[in-house]
């Protein structure tokens, strides 16, 4: 299968949204180089706890604390260092705060539901937060979008980016869910599911997931040589 | 580890409380010297108003904007005009803005370009407008409408704006 082929259609009827907002023409196709540029600097600061969702405000979330983790990797493998990792999602209750999500479950006066942070050295990045809850959702009767973490990254170049969800390994809705499911392979659904890593998980403290994410793209600019 | 890429999924509707921030919009502030104003709507296959897309500009030499749509489906950034630049292939390009385009409904996000209405020479020979077939050229440059850019978004039907792959 080619690179293309194994990502989602734009057209997916099933999921019901993209069916007046798939582009109907065929994209067109540049030859190699016209999009090869870097990422740029993203002008957005990172707080010293923005990685850390459950101590963005005066007390505890509600919920199952846990530890999100994984590396960020080219397609040749190379960790892509000091790379933004985005992340928002729903509090456990499946509730995000946004004012448009009429679901009637709580709101938690002390989960916002949004972190960034930079990959290290290894490409590693981690957050702690809390374990979000499914959710319904009107794309079809009775549709619950499984329990998932959405995902924003730049890489090192302008064909890297990447907008996608994380989802938990054992989630029972995930064969029920369009978005998911749009997804040609299951090898390609199996990439957006993480682990359970007892060796991560921390002894009465919170229990960890494990994650890679690979990109499209070059790791290798002029300052990131490997030794 | 190498291996195959991780697929892409919909940013969703609820991405506002993660990806916009404050004066994502403005790659350079208002009132710098050569400021200008791209102001623009993402509309559907029917034509209504798209109000939970994501849009990022991206300027090689300048930076980097990023901004969403209203309840009417508007977007804005401030920017400053690019210079031409050249092609992998020697050639010119026209001055442009590379546009990503996030939404609620695209599993994969878009890539269009924004080309600038007062460069009919420089658009004339872009190697890239020349890939597009000539009528539908058009919906990659903006007009201008008393001194503000203007540039829709049109995702699927009539019009439809052209996107790339990558």
């Amino acid at each position: 299968m080619s690179e293309d082929e194994r990502e989602p259609p734009y057209l997916y009827p099933d999921y019901v949204g993209t069916r007046l907002r798939a582009p109907a023409k065929p994209l067109v196709h540049l030859p190699d180089g016209f999009h090869d540029f870097p990422a740029p600097l993203f002008p957005r600061p990172i707080g010293k706890l923005d990685h850390d969702l459950t101590r963005q405000h005066g007390g505890e979330p509600i919920g199952e604390r846990i530890i999100v983790t994984g590396r960020v990797l080219d397609s040749d493998g190379r960790p892509l260092r000091k790379t933004i990792v985005e992340v928002w999602q729903a509090n456990a209750a499946g509730r995000y705060l946004d004012q448009d999500d009429q679901h009637p479950a709580p709101l938690d006066p002390n989960f916002s539901g949004a972190g960034r942070c930079l990959t290290d050295d290894d490409g590693r990045y981690r957050f702690i937060t809390i374990k979000p809850g499914a959710y319904p959702w009107k794309n079809h009767r009775n549709a619950w979008r499984p329990a998932h973490i959405h995902f924003s990254l730049f890489g090192s170049e302008f064909r890297s980016r990447l907008v996608t969800q994380m989802y938990f390994s054992g989630d029972p809705l995930m064969p029920r869910d369009p978005i998911l499911q749009s997804i040609p392979d299951q090898a390609g659904r199996e990439r957006l599911v993480s682990r359970f890593d007892p060796e991560t998980t921390v002894p009465e403290w919170a229990l960890a997931y494990q994650w890679d994410i690979v990109l499209r793209g070059r790791a290798a600019t002029p300052f990131e040589h490997e030794p | 580890m190498s291996g195959p890429l991780t697929p892409s999924q919909t940013v969703g509707p609820f991405f506002g409380v993660g990806l916009p921030y404050e004066k994502g919009e403005q790659v350079v502030a208002p009132g710098s010297a050569g400021v200008i104003r791209i102001e623009g709507q993402v509309l559907d296959g029917n034509g209504d108003p798209v109000p939970d897309a994501l849009l990022e500009i991206w300027q090689p030499a300048t930076g980097f904007g990023r901004a969403r749509t209203d309840s009417e489906g508007a977007f804005s950034f401030w920017t400053t005009k690019p210079g031409a630049m050249p092609a992998p292939d020697g050639r010119v390009q026209a001055p442009h803005l590379n546009v990503t385009v996030f939404a609620r409904g695209l599993l994969r996000h878009l890539v269009t370009r924004m080309y600038f209405p007062n460069e009919p020479d420089a658009n004339a020979t872009d190697p890239v407008l020349n890939l597009v077939e000539p009528a539908r050229r058009e919906t990659l440059i903006a007009t201008n409408s008393g001194g503000v850019l203007h540039f829709d978004v049109r995702l699927q039907g009539e019009g439809e704006t052209v996107f790339f792959a990558i």
